[in-house]
């Protein structure tokens, strides 16, 4: 008599398991994630087949772009020291609240006259300011051979260990500038260090 | 998509009112729509690729000992970088060979090194050294391929080392200083 009724299936899925796998992921993400830090100038860095890793941490980068030099070191106790290193060097007095903001910064480049200033900006502020670049003289006393010097010391003092310096710079970079930082380098005795390349997209053999 | 309760009774028939029994099943569908937005967010804000490292030796500057160490001419290869993406090289002393103008790729530099590697190492059974002299109408990209290029081709020995005036009037008759 009665049609047999075909039985309407529930249209939903078990989301357990897709949500178990999605907050898996997330977790592993937000733990290796380190954020990106952005270049005061577009740097393009070459390629070449080597593919040994730069290490996480114990790194000076050395930023090179439009001829001007960044720099960035890891650690927020190594930034911190340099500073008050520096600031003694050049006889400039931080506060407190400088030095945090300084130990913040992942990567910086504005001359020791100027630094007091661009820390006072807030924080929208400095993203804007468009940073000169750290001083390379050819004199033996240039500022970014002391922020080298004091990041190496202030290194060695923390963590007894010695900064390993790497170079990361723009394609199309002349090479004076590049001379220039390799110089300072050298005079520091500095005679190892690593260019940052990517990799080369087919690599042929 | 969401859940229909169908797990209630059919109707009261024994008059007795029960509980009603709560599905225990919760609507995830809005909780994976979130963590897949925050993978999407980690995932395109981290850094993919991490940075290759290309380790360089220079050689020690110090006054004293300038020019205490002299590389055997004969065995020694100049890459002179110019402009251009073009390089010039010569083998032996500066002046004595007619420099050669080639380009970068791995026809040209590499096989320049793997041939006269070979040549070098059997006509004085020692290893040939290079030395790179970049000018300064060349870019830093120039320098990490040859320096590259010396790691493909494995060659023992090779130094980056300042340009002679005499050596850029050669780039300069290439065309290759502008």
């Amino acid at each position: 008599m009665s049609r047999a009724k075909v039985k309407r299936k529930s249209t939903s899925i078990d989301m357990t398991a897709m949500c178990d796998v999605a907050f898996l992921l997330l977790t592993f993400f937000i733990l290796t994630a380190k954020p990106r830090t952005e270049d005061p100038v577009p740097v393009d860095i070459p390629a070449s087949s080597v593919e040994v890793l730069l290490p996480e941490d114990n790194v000076l980068l050395l930023t090179i772009g439009q001829g001007k030099v960044f720099v960035s070191v890891d650690g927020n106790d190594v930034r911190k020291q340099t500073l008050i290193q520096m600031g003694d060097k050049y006889g400039i007095k931080f506060s407190q609240q400088e030095q945090e903001l300084f130990s913040a910064l992942p990567i910086f480049g504005v001359p020791m006259k100027g630094l007091k200033g661009f820390l006072d900006l807030d924080v929208d502020q400095r993203k804007e300011y468009k940073q000169p670049g750290i001083p390379v003289d050819t004199t033996a006393n240039n500022e970014l051979s002391d922020w080298i010097l004091e990041a190496r010391k202030a290194d060695a003092s923390l963590h007894n260990k010695s900064l390993r310096i790497s170079i990361k710079g723009d394609n199309k970079e002349e090479y004076p500038t590049i001379k220039k930082v390799i110089g300072v380098l050298q005079n520091q005795k500095a005679n190892k260090f690593s260019l940052i390349t990517t990799i080369r997209e087919a690599p042929k053999k | 998509m969401a859940e229909l309760d169908t797990s209630s009774g059919g109707g009261s028939k024994g008059g007795k009112v029960r509980s009603k029994k709560v599905s225990t099943r919760v609507d995830l569908t809005a909780m994976v729509d979130l963590a897949f937005l925050l993978i999407t967010f980690f995932m395109l804000t981290t850094t993919l690729s991490k940075p290759k490292a290309m380790d360089v030796t220079m050689p020690a500057k110090d006054e004293k000992t300038k020019d205490q160490l002299d590389v055997a001419a004969s065995r020694s290869l100049t890459l002179l970088l110019g402009s251009d993406n073009k390089l010039e090289w010569y083998q032996g002393e500066p002046g004595k060979s007619q420099p050669e103008v080639i380009g970068y790729g791995k026809d040209d530099l590499r096989k320049l090194l793997v041939e006269k590697g070979k040549e070098i190492q059997q006509s004085y059974g020692k290893f040939m050294i290079v030395l790179i002299k970049p000018s300064d109408k060349a870019v830093y990209k120039n320098v990490v391929d040859a320096l590259d290029e010396m790691n493909i081709t494995k060659v023992e020995s090779y130094a980056i080392v300042d340009i002679t005036p005499q050596e850029i009037e050669l780039l300069k008759r290439e065309n290759l200083y502008n």
